[in-house]
């Protein structure tokens, strides 16, 4: 049974400068092999190394691709039509496939990654693609903590950090990346020593700052990925925007209570954070983790997605996140998924671009920079710092402490004679105060107790102060005992 | 080895790399062979693979366009003779990557786009034992 063999010019001359050849075969595995063993200069052009044909040739029976049918096993008839087909690739994104050709492992490596090498999906091919591979990292907290961990033991070649906390009590609680005997250390040492330690293969950078518009630009260019592990608007913008500008993919997730989200952002395949939500909140109406709380485990379940979906771009299988939005329910255990599409009016990576470099998040983002060096507090401010009330208290002046936090929080801590308002309850309960008597407001952080103020002086409240930086700081600052959460 | 072009050839895949920047852009190279030498007719230009929205952007053109462009010049009795592409913020030169996605005899045309201005623009042939890229000239044929 003879059929057809297109081939392309390139290969021409190699068959004696025919266009076609005539072979016999039953499915495409014994046509490719007959006709590499007629015409055996094809064989380094058609095959790797490995016996494998190249990645960048691809095989067609009349006009399907084979890939789609049964790869090599494709059944073919007499009178059907085979074609060569080369796809052409590109340079500019070829940064870990080129690098992944010079790079080797060694036997202890091969030991390591052996769970890896097995896998036809990794083998040595792609686990030489993890080690070639640089992942930034913003942020080694919830998120950070099990990706630095998990990135680093599948053999991710470069890890970058950033990160400029200390590791506090409070983060033990799901940052396990961080132990208890590093509280008071910087994140950033004790997670870099963590994942030396689970693998001493890889480089870890890490980068001692925040990031901001003056430094992004120059820290992600020289990563192939970023993993966005913040928890703050300003930052996620900024993520997404240097990441967009710089043409890298950004592994998103965010967490919150029991939720979670992730996704990849990448402006030449999908959409990009702007395109889902082209503005950011009001500031203050989504609460932080530290406001809201998180259940510890959750950022592991997302930062493991984020992981995942991190090694599968550099391994270029499988499907990922673009375009898609996975929404998790830790308390439903229930996975769901949104549709994400590029918005063709994102003035980021839309078809007419404004945004053409980094703008100023905080601004963006409605936070106003605190002046440098702090104003005088003047005689009708709204605002009481804890040191002051600490003063007045002392000297015995009567003051009605109003706490607006959540009964749960006031059973961790709170103030000596406090009232407890939550801060839903404000507009319903105001009657409960007397406008005529000096109330202090004061919540966690400052940041309720500071909406509780402004609904009450709109309530006609004039003797009201905000108690700033919240029980929080009149632990840190005036009484150590109260504990912190 | 060289490949002869003709006016406006050079100015169509200029300004191709210009209009997609800070994407590549992509083509084919269709002309004639004759007494062994290659003689451009036509750039076939191919909607790049972001716009194709194909899944992980390894390919600049995937197989199907490849197809596709055969076939337009088996019509206009025209060969493939190779490709052009863009390297938006990097040099016309081909990479380690490009080399292993290569074929020998194709003429590989990069041209490099800065800030949105296409600069050096430089043609390339793989050696037949699939080691480096050499240069080719591109000579420009004056209209006669």
């Amino acid at each position: 049974m003879a059929l057809k063999v297109l081939l392309p010019t390139a290969l021409r001359h190699l068959v004696g400068n025919q266009d076609e050849v005539e072979l016999a075969g039953r499915n495409i595995a014994e046509l490719m092999s007959g006709l590499v063993q007629k015409y055996p200069e094809l064989k380094k052009h058609l095959f790797n190394e490995e016996g494998k044909l190249r990645n960048f040739v691809n095989v067609y029976v009349n006009d399907d691709d084979v890939r789609y049918l049964q790869e090599d096993k494709t059944p073919v008839k007499e009178g059907d039509v085979v074609s060569i087909v080369p796809s052409i690739a590109g340079g500019n994104l070829a940064t870990i496939e080129e690098t992944s050709a010079r790079v080797e492992l060694s036997n202890e490596e091969i030991q390591r990654y052996s769970r890896h090498l097995i896998m036809p999906e990794v083998a040595m091919e792609g686990q030489k693609k993890l080690k070639a591979s640089k992942v930034l990292l913003v942020g080694t907290g919830g998120l950070g903590a099990p990706l630095g961990l998990y990135l680093a033991a599948a053999g991710i070649g470069r890890i970058g950090l950033v990160d400029f906390d200390v590791v506090d009590f409070s983060n033990l609680q799901r940052q396990v990346i961080h132990s208890t005997k590093d509280v008071g250390r910087p994140k950033l040492e004790s997670a870099k020593e963590k994942i030396l330690g689970i693998n001493p293969h890889i480089q870890v950078d890490g980068y001692e700052t925040m990031l901001r518009a003056d430094n992004a630009m120059d820290i992600i260019k020289d990563y192939d990925i970023v993993v966005d592990g913040t928890d703050n608007f300003p930052t996620r913008y900024l993520v997404n925007d240097a990441c967009v500008l710089l043409d890298k993919p950004n592994v998103y997730g965010s967490i919150f209570r029991f939720e979670g989200q992730a996704s990849v952002f990448y402006a030449r395949e999908g959409p990009c954070y702007r395109c889902l939500y082209p503005e950011p909140p009001p500031p203050g109406l989504v609460p932080s983790c530290a406001e809201g709380g998180v259940l510890g485990i959750l950022p592991g379940t997302i930062g493991l997605i984020q992981a995942t979906e991190a090694v599968k771009l550099i391994l270029g299988k499988g499907r990922t996140l673009v375009g898609r939005l996975l929404l998790y329910d830790a308390l439903e255990m229930k996975f769901r998924e949104l549709k994400l599409r590029k918005n063709p009016k994102c003035p980021l990576c839309g078809d007419n671009p404004t945004i053409k470099a980094l703008i100023d998040y905080e601004q963006f983002c409605g936070i106003t920079p605190q002046p440098v060096a702090a104003a005088p507090i003047e005689q009708d401010s709204y605002e009481i710092t804890p040191e002051e009330l600490k003063v007045r208290l002392d000297r015995g002046d009567r003051l009605t402490i109003v706490d607006v936090r959540e009964p749960h929080e006031y059973n961790i801590s709170r103030l000596p004679n406090s009232i407890l308002i939550p801060l839903g309850q404000v507009g319903a309960r105001k009657n409960e105060l007397n406008p005529s008597d000096e109330i202090i407001v004061h919540c966690k952080m400052g940041g309720r107790s500071a909406k509780a103020v402004k609904l009450l002086r709109e309530a006609g409240f004039k003797k009201i102060k905000n108690l700033t930086g919240g029980i929080d700081r009149w632990a840190q600052n005036v009484d150590p005992s109260v504990p912190r959460y | 080895m060289a490949i002869k072009v003709k006016e406006g050839h050079v100015e169509a895949i200029r300004s191709h790399g210009e209009s997609t920047f800070p994407y590549e852009c992509c083509g084919l190279l269709l002309g004639r062979l004759v007494d062994g030498e290659k003689i451009l007719e036509e750039t076939y230009a191919v909607p790049n693979a972001k716009e194709e929205g194909t899944k992980h952007n390894r390919f600049l053109i995937p197989p199907e366009a490849v197809l596709k462009g055969e076939r337009y010049a088996r019509e206009k009795k025209l060969d493939v003779l190779g490709f052009y592409h863009s390297h938006p913020n990097a040099e016309a030169r081909p990479s380690q990557f490009d080399l292993d996605h290569a074929w020998p005899f194709y003429s590989y045309v990069i041209v490099s786009v800065r800030g949105s201005k296409a600069q050096e623009i430089n043609s390339w042939r793989m050696t037949e034992d699939r080691s480096r890229f050499d240069q080719e000239p591109i000579i420009t044929l004056k209209k006669s």
